[in-house]
């Protein structure tokens, strides 16, 4: 059987299409690679995945007091103001959990880069799960929600899944060339959390998109690929509160398109020079 | 037999910067000293290294290879290159097979996790399928000897446990090719005896074995073929044996015999010049290579000054340490003017392993040193072991074979 057995050349430049197929036969390593961020995550911790549902919470209850009551954002909303923010808390959650997670992916798992060999790209992929897994658990309060404030989403729910790929689909781009950039110069680091800061601003997270309709500074503030998906998740999860904004919905899925092919060539141009770096 | 690996040609290369501007992070940009980024001296030089330069060797399958070399040789950034963590610059190496590589003991164990959560973690990252893993379970938690913490987080394991543990899953592997580095320097003796044992377990059921170690002696007990590397280049490759006598004669920065063609020119004073000293083994390996089996013969020549005189030698032979192993001397004899040449022989399976120094004093009327030559010879006795399978370091100046332990049954029970 060995002499049948192919013949496997490693030299300078390798082709994309067995790049591809390793990856596929590393998805066992993907798997596990992303359990073990899940298990990690709440290790020693005495509330544990409470905390899924405590961040999610405390942020849409704090956010609803804050811009609801004292900005007095609450008076024209047909429904409570708690279940206007929290689409943007889940969706900013997410996105900025993912940000973080994949800008250092690579550098937190240096130990690895610097002593096995797998396609590097399963790396970024597997910080995935952590974030999905928060997500639906902030998803069953939203649920838990409805049932309190006797608030019945309608049928276009079904497009929350979609939304949400989309979600992850902006933030990869951005996050796996921050990824790269952080093996090198580690100013990533910095500045990534700090644009988690400001950057909840600048999104409808607490706030609808139609408060800025009509200002000068409309068309850069929905040119942000998160104001793009909390407003078609506001269309679909709140039933008739919003209406479909394809005016933040065409910019965000152009950003994914650009975003995500030339971030892969980007790591992949550099993904074997990693080991020099890091 | 048909090659496992084809390595052709291999070279890579690293551009090193000297006082380099690079700038890494904002902070170096706000660096205003001398040469600083803002100082507008560019004066960044850059050199171009070349870790690993035209390497080409084959290796048939179920060969075991060692690779030896000093420091910076080139032995990782090999390893590196056969285990694709980083590309060659030229060349390539062509692998019929599956290949794993360990490069370190426990790769990717999460100190957070539990042992059994980390046997599948780095089995998978090593390249295991999650029924292998299944599969060898029992086996790897038995060879480890963890059952009691199969479900203690890692991070409260002793260094033993944590080696032991990472070795065990690396052992079960099972790829064609294995390649592995240093792992054995790790560990108790007891546990280097085990994964030694494994490992020739592995290489007798026809899988093919690179392994890099700088300990000469468990390279010499697992390997059968050897290269030998030097600054990037491989100097030699063939039969172990042969390639550890080549790299003993390359790394030895020995002082095996000094000599002097005039007494004005040579050490000493006006009563006693030296002439030559000189250090020859008696085996058949070629006189210039020293294991603890070897007998070897000092020769010392120097010129008498005197008219007449009572003269004789005083030996001393140190550890690296400065530690004296012993003295010896020789009886007093009367001498003319001229030549006087002294000899003694060390006998084999006498001294330890480790690297020696020989000074030599003559000596007036048994009393009054005349001259004394310091550090006149310098040495390295390599390890030589066959019938055991312990590799640790052997403890001890001397390692004298001829005193013999003898055991009886006294009474039985």
């Amino acid at each position: 059987m060995l002499e049948a057995e192919k013949e496997k050349v490693i030299g300078s430049g390798r082709s994309s299409k067995d790049y591809w197929k390793e990856i596929w036969e590393a998805r066992e390593l993907f798997w596990i690679l992303a359990k073990r961020d899940v298990i990690v995550r709440y290790k020693q911790t005495i509330l544990g995945v409470a905390w899924s549902i405590i961040r999610p919470l405390i942020t849409a209850m704090v956010m609803g007091f804050a811009f609801g009551k004292l900005a007095k954002l609450e008076v024209d909303t047909p429904i409570p103001y708690i279940l206007v923010v929290m689409p943007g808390v889940i969706i900013w959650l997410f996105f900025s959990q993912s940000l973080q997670q994949l800008s250092l992916s690579m550098v937190l798992n240096s130990n690895l880069v610097t002593k096995v060999y797998f396609p590097r790209l399963i790396i970024p992929f597997s910080t995935i799960l952590l974030g999905l897994i928060d997500m639906a658990i902030a998803m069953l309060l939203f649920v838990g929600l409805c049932f309190w404030f006797h608030f019945v989403p309608d049928w276009k729910i079904v497009f929350v899944p979609l939304f949400i790929v989309l979600c992850y689909l902006s933030v990869f781009g951005v996050g796996l060339m921050a990824a790269v950039l952080n093996v090198k110069y580690r100013d990533i680091g910095q500045i990534v959390p700090f644009i988690i800061q400001f950057g909840y601003f600048i999104s409808p997270v607490a706030y609808v998109t139609d408060l800025a309709a009509g200002k000068w500074y409309y068309y850069p503030f929905i040119l942000n690929p998160v104001t793009g998906v909390i407003d078609a998740m506001r269309w679909a999860m709140l039933g008739d509160f919003a209406k479909f904004n394809w005016i933040s919905f065409i910019p965000m899925l152009v950003f994914i398109l650009l975003t995500f092919f030339v971030s892969i060539r980007f790591f992949r141009k550099h993904e074997n020079s990693f080991v020099d770096h890091i | 037999m048909s090659a496992a690996l084809k390595i052709e040609n291999v070279s890579k290369k690293y551009i090193l910067k000297h006082n380099a501007q690079k700038v890494n992070s904002v902070r170096d940009m706000f660096d205003f000293s001398e040469g600083g980024f803002f100082s507008g001296k560019q004066k960044s030089t850059s050199e171009t290294f070349w870790a690993l330069k035209d390497v080409t060797f084959d290796v048939q399958q179920g060969d075991r290879i060692g690779l030896i070399g000093s420091n910076g040789a080139g032995k990782s950034t090999l390893l590196k290159v056969l285990s694709r963590i980083t590309e060659p610059t030229h060349g390539s190496i062509r692998v019929r097979g599956r290949m794993a590589s360990l490069l370190e003991v426990g790769t990717g164990f999460h100190p957070e996790l539990t042992g059994r959560e980390n046997i599948f973690l780095n089995g998978a990252i090593l390249g295991m399928k999650n029924h292998e893993i299944t599969k060898h379970f029992d086996a790897i938690v038995d060879f480890a000897g963890i059952e009691k913490f199969l479900d203690t987080p890692v991070k409260r394991y002793s260094s033993g446990m944590y080696v032991r543990l990472g070795f065990a899953i690396a052992a079960h592997l099972e790829p064609e090719i294995l390649v592995v580095d240093e792992v054995l320097a790790v560990g108790d003796a007891d546990f280097q005896k085990k994964s030694i044992g494994k490992m020739k377990d592995v290489s007798r059921s026809g899988r093919t074995i690179i392994f890099v170690s700088h300990n000469l002696t468990a390279v010499q007990g697992l390997c059968n073929n050897g290269a030998y590397l030097r600054n990037g280049q491989l100097i030699k490759f063939g039969e172990m044996d042969s390639v550890i006598n080549e790299y003993i004669k390359n790394v030895a920065k020995f002082q095996l015999q000094q000599s002097w063609d005039r007494p004005e020119d040579a050490p000493g004073n006006d009563n006693i010049r030296i002439k030559s000293i000189e250090l020859n083994s008696m085996n058949d390996l070629g006189n210039k290579i020293f294991d603890t089996r070897t007998p070897f013969k000092i020769c010392f020549d120097y010129w008498n000054m005197y008219e007449e005189a009572n003269l004789n030698i005083s030996l001393f032979l140190y550890s690296m340490a400065g530690e004296c192993i012993f003295n010896i001397a020789n009886e007093l004899q009367t001498f003319k003017k001229g030549i006087v040449r002294s000899e003694c022989l060390i006998p084999g399976d006498f001294l330890n392993d480790g690297s020696y120094y020989i000074s030599v004093m003559v000596v007036k009327d048994g009393v009054a040193p005349a001259f004394f030559f310091e550090d006149a010879l310098v040495f390295d006795i390599q390890d030589f072991r066959e019938g055991t399978d312990w590799y640790g370091k052997w403890p001890g100046a001397v390692r004298p074979k001829n005193l013999i332990i003898k055991s009886s049954q006294l009474e039985l029970e």
